[in-house]
């Protein structure tokens, strides 16, 4: 690559030619603020639509200002970024931001976590000359996962490239012009009507709340105070690395022990895992795979515990329903087991437990109100909370978090292994069935559970595992545009794999719509993506069935793995919908 | 200046003439590069069908193969297409600045009074249709109403009443 020679605030430097401004600026220690861009990097995912101004410099012969963000360098350019003509070019792109922008930040839910909150901030702003027309538009709240409020939207346009190029999901385009403009689906229709996967990445990015997501920490407050209640509580595995971001812990640090005191604090009376239903996922899904090779059922099997997922099969292939594995996710599954068999040992009426997920996900919101998925007019999971829901609940009881001494989870739904911490991380599923398919077709012991050529953070990988003398073809795919690639090659006849695993998120659950902002710092995924691993290495078990308490489970209760309880209570379908 | 925004869903009506969308696919047909000329497309079906409801733009975006919201974010683009049924007469009241500070907002506000309609709506006899639209270009004669081509400027809001029924009479 070429070298460029540029004045950079009268500092001569030597940049690669291709540089934006931006980029040269970040590497000086130079901070321009920004509000459109976002730079997912690693995951080769860039909005540049260039739309706020935010980032404007100086650049001498220019009689404009420039922004950084899109602006190559070239040979001999001279650029100011902190000339006074650059700073107030700044502070103006953001006074016309925020003079038609509704401005209720004392009760806005991104409340200190607004990336035009921020900027304001950060440039001083404390007077705002122009008062601007508002928009009035509706709040679309028409989905159980999310909220888009188009009078708080700025523009930037990166839900857009999230939701097209990212996800392939093509829901969301920008509507009408000027200042009438707003980011929405199709026709105006309701988010609920059209066919997003409630994947939650444009709300992953978006720097306003413009998009949030649906809060339901109210319905867990009422049902904590309601004494006909027993209130039951379980956590996803990407939660425990992510929930310690909120209260100032390391990225990636784990906080099992932690949570389950805080859980109980709050008042849940009975505190337990989702790794639970992880475990129970891989016997089901280990055994479903092995079903179908030895009987020449469908293949590829594809992995079915991300919602997203499932819905974006539904609504872009419903051609292939019979290729995902028939297995509920690992929060059904639980559910299912908490109004059942936990219900009965504990001798409590189903009616009267109510299960509550802390899920680092939107998808799992609209999850737990799939009809299918909701027996006996009562739902198997009842309400669904996001990782960034469960700190806020945390935050308003006064916990200190930081400094709560290790819990315990309950037994009975408590107990997990290494495999099922995985599920938290693309690559995690694939693997954890693999360690429990392995043994069960050789019965041998498998000496090294780590399968690391399926660990990674490429979007789509394929790898092989040699189970005695068979070749095992794996794929693994994160982010539904990755995911979309796989699916083609199956339809068109291409796809040479017996088993694929896909999660909607880049990242997979750990880079999930419900987590902690990241703030376009993908740093912080592979943090969380090691300590998952991490904390997979640590466990006694790390084969789902060596779980003790879900031996005890089959043995009281579900009977055969794959069985006809196990149908009954374990296994779903699927529904073709419509793309629109 | 409070102003109504329309964030209404597209009109849908079923039972639109086959020969229409054989016509506008033929025309779709010979397009060599489809994606890129959307706009000449959504043009050909508002001259066939008058107006682009969401029927229309659904099938363009399936026989173009692009996403439906991005047909619809470029008809909702440009304020020449309309994704509802035109009366025969379109009656276009300027919002441009020099005319609505001569009070073109009032002769808005009269004539959905006296139409009966929303702006982008259809009156009930299907005679007109009433829309606010950009400056015309025509400031010097603000505030400014057109009847189809026909400019009226310096309208005063008691002529208002007037013009309208001119067109009706003319039936
Ligand atoms: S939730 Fe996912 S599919 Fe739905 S609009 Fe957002 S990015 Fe698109
Ligand atoms: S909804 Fe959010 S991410 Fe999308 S354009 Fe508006 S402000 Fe940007
Ligand atoms: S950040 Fe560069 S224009 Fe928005
Ligand atoms: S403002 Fe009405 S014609 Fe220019």
């Amino acid at each position: 690559m070429g070298k460029i020679n540029i004045v950079f605030n009268d500092m001569k430097l030597e940049v690669d030619e291709g540089t934006t401004i931006l980029e040269a600026a970040k590497n000086i220690g130079v901070h321009i603020p920004t509000l459109c861009h976002l730079d997912l990097e690693g995951f080769g995912i860039v909005n540049q639509v260039a739309s706020c101004r935010v980032c404007v410099v100086e650049v001498e012969g220019r009689e404009t200002l420039v922004p950084s963000c899109a602006e190559k360098v070239y040979e001999g350019m001279v650029i100011h970024s902190d000339s006074i003509k650059a700073m107030s070019g700044r502070r103006m792109a953001v006074e016309l931001l925020l003079s038609n922008h509704p401005k209720d930040c004392l009760s806005c839910a991104k409340n200190l976590e607004c990336e035009l909150q921020s900027l304001a901030q950060e440039l001083g702003i404390r007077d705002i000359y122009w008062e601007g027309e508002r928009l009035k538009y509706k709040k679309d709240t028409s989905t159980f996962s999310l909220i888009k409020d188009p009078n708080k939207c700025v523009m930037c346009r990166r839900c857009e490239t999230m939701c097209n190029e990212v996800q392939t999901c093509n829901i969301l385009s920008a509507v009408n012009r000027g200042f009438e403009s707003f980011v929405g689906p199709a026709f105006n229709m309701d988010m609920a009507d059209s066919a997003c996967t409630f994947c939650g990445q444009c709300v992953a990015v978006c720097p306003t709340a413009a998009l949030t997501e649906m809060d339901n920490t109210t319905q867990v407050w009422n049902e904590l105070v309601n004494p006909k209640k027993h209130v039951v509580v379980q956590i996803a595995p990407a939660v425990r690395v992510a929930i310690g971001e909120m209260f100032g812990l390391e990225p990636g640090t784990v906080t099992t022990g932690k949570i389950v005191t805080a859980l109980r604090k709050l008042g849940f009376d009975g505190v337990f895992d989702t790794n639970f239903g992880a475990d129970l996922t891989i016997i089901e899904e280990a055994t479903e795979l092995i079903h179908r090779i030895n009987h020449k059922g469908t293949l590829p099997m594809l992995t079915s515990c991300c919602p997203a997922w499932v819905k974006f099969f539904e609504h872009q292939f419903p051609d292939l329903l019979d290729i995902p594995s028939t297995c509920k996710s690992p929060q059904i599954m639980f559910g299912a087991i908490a109004k059942t068999y936990y219900a009965q040992k504990k001798n409590i009426n189903p009616e009267s437990i109510s299960v509550v997920s802390i899920m680092p996900c939107l998808a799992k919101k609209a999850e737990a109100k799939r009809p299918e998925l909701t027996k006996d007019e009562q739902s198997n999971v009842d309400i669904v909370i996001t990782t960034r829901e469960f700190g806020r609940m945390m935050k308003s009881a006064g916990i200190d978090f930081v400094n709560l001494p290790d819990g315990e989870f309950d037994k009975m739904m408590g107990e997990s292994t290494g495999a099922s911490i995985i599920f938290g991380t693309t690559g995690g599923v694939i693997e954890a069935a693999v360690r429990t398919a392995y043994e069960w077709l050789t019965d041998k012991e498998l000496e090294d559970v780590n399968f690391k050529q399926l660990r990674g953070m490429e979007g789509i990988r394929e790898a092989s595992v040699f189970i005695g003398e068979m070749e095992l073809k794996i794929g693994i795919a994160h982010g539904l545009g990755n995911a979309r690639k796989l699916l083609e090659d199956i339809q068109s006849g291409k796809s040479k794999f017996h088993a694929i695993e896909i999660m909607a998120c880049p990242g997979g659950c750990i880079g999930g719509g419900g987590q902690p902002y990241h703030h376009g710092n993908m740093e912080i995924l592979r943090k969380r993506q090691e300590a998952l691993y991490v904390d997979d290495e640590n466990k006694v078990h790390r084969k789902s069935h060596e779980n003790q308490e879900i031996i005890k489970l089959y043995k009281e209760f579900i009977g055969e793995p794959y069985g006809k309880k196990a149908h009954e209570l374990l296994h779903t379908h699927y529904v073709a919908r419509q793309k629109i | 200046m409070p102003k109504p925004i329309s964030q209404k869903k597209t009109y849908s009506i079923d039972n639109l003439p086959k020969e229409k969308f054989d016509l506008l696919d033929e025309y779709i047909g010979g397009i060599s590069d489809k994606e890129g000329s959307l706009i000449h497309i959504l043009h050909k079906a508002q001259e066939l069908f008058t107006f682009l409801p969401m029927e229309v733009q659904l099938h363009i975006a399936r026989k173009v193969d692009i996403p439906a919201s991005k047909v619809f974010g470029v008809a909702s683009f440009y304020s020449y297409f309309t994704s509802n049924p035109v009366g025969k007469h379109t009656i276009s009241v300027c919002m441009g600045t020099a005319c609505f500070v001569r009070g073109s907002n009032k002769i808005f506000d009269k004539l959905k009074e006296l139409l009966e309609v929303e702006s982008g709506e259809t009156t009930k006899d299907k005679l007109f249709t009433l829309k606010d639209v950009r400056c015309v270009g025509a400031c010097g004669l603000a505030p400014i109403i057109m009847v189809d081509d026909k400019v009226y400027g310096r309208v005063k809001l008691e002529d208002v009443e007037g013009i309208v029924k001119n067109y009706k009479d003319g039936e």
